[in-house]
């Protein structure tokens, strides 16, 4: 799975992109994020307030009990502020 | 029309390209500029990131819905990415339609859309230090008054 990081997400994570593999019991949106809290402090500190974090599963918006397959694209970013 | 890119544009020559040929009557556009102050602070230059893919397909569909929504001739979004200082222009929409209305209406809907469709982050620059806009409620209101009415 591809997974993606911008703006302030990138910076706390340290990552702009990575390619993982989706372990088997992790089959939502929500249970990767918690999934990837584990993965570091910098991951904690990024997910740790997922009312200012937004996700897209293949460049769609997304919430949190979006399925996941390891072949999707999973971005991580905050509320967009483009215009 | 979708351009997402890091030059300048000429809104002149935007404006000219969508003038048609006798079918058009009514030219709306806007134009997004970075501006030099938020409230007492002096801005000292903004950097745009967007999602390449992303950012393309939401703008698309943006496009796409303003079509079916209003009898539009043409219609162009520009959107920059990159660091811009003040006065640098960011966004234009053009909308060109038979009569003012369908195009002045479907100009602000791409704008208030697009603003909070499109997955553009801001980060300003003030003095020695660098902060992410914070999306703003009133955006998501500008853009939610859409949702029902034509």
């Amino acid at each position: 799975m591809k997974l993606l990081y911008f703006a302030w997400l990138k910076q706390k994570t340290g990552i702009g992109e990575e390619d993982i593999t989706l372990p088997e019991d992790v089959t939502t949106l929500g249970a990767l994020v918690d999934w990837l809290k584990t993965r570091g402090p910098g991951y904690g500190e990024a997910l740790a307030d997922l009312s200012v974090v937004r996700f897209a599963v293949n460049q769609d918006f997304a919430q949190l009990d979006h399925p996941l397959t390891d072949a999707d694209e999973v971005a991580l970013f905050p509320p967009v502020t483009g215009g | 029309m979708i351009r997402v890119q890091n030059e300048d544009f000429d809104i002149g020559a935007e404006m000219t390209a969508l003038s048609g040929n006798g079918d058009v009557g009514a030219l709306a556009s806007f134009v997004g500029l970075v501006r030099g102050q938020e409230g007492d602070e002096n801005i000292g230059a903004m950097t745009l990131e967007h999602y390449p893919g992303m950012t393309e397909k939401k703008l698309a569909e943006v496009e796409a819905e303003a079509r079916n929504r209003w009898p539009l001739n043409d219609c162009l979004i520009i959107h920059r990415y990159g660091r811009l200082e003040p006065g640098e222009r960011i966004v234009m929409v053009i909308t060109a339609s038979s009569h003012r209305q369908a195009a002045l209406e479907a100009c602000a809907f791409l704008i208030d859309w697009l603003k909070t469709s499109a997955p553009f982050w801001k980060l300003e620059e003030r003095g020695d230090s660098k902060e992410w806009v914070e999306a703003r409620a009133a955006d998501d209101q500008a853009a939610e008054k859409w949702a029902t009415k034509k």
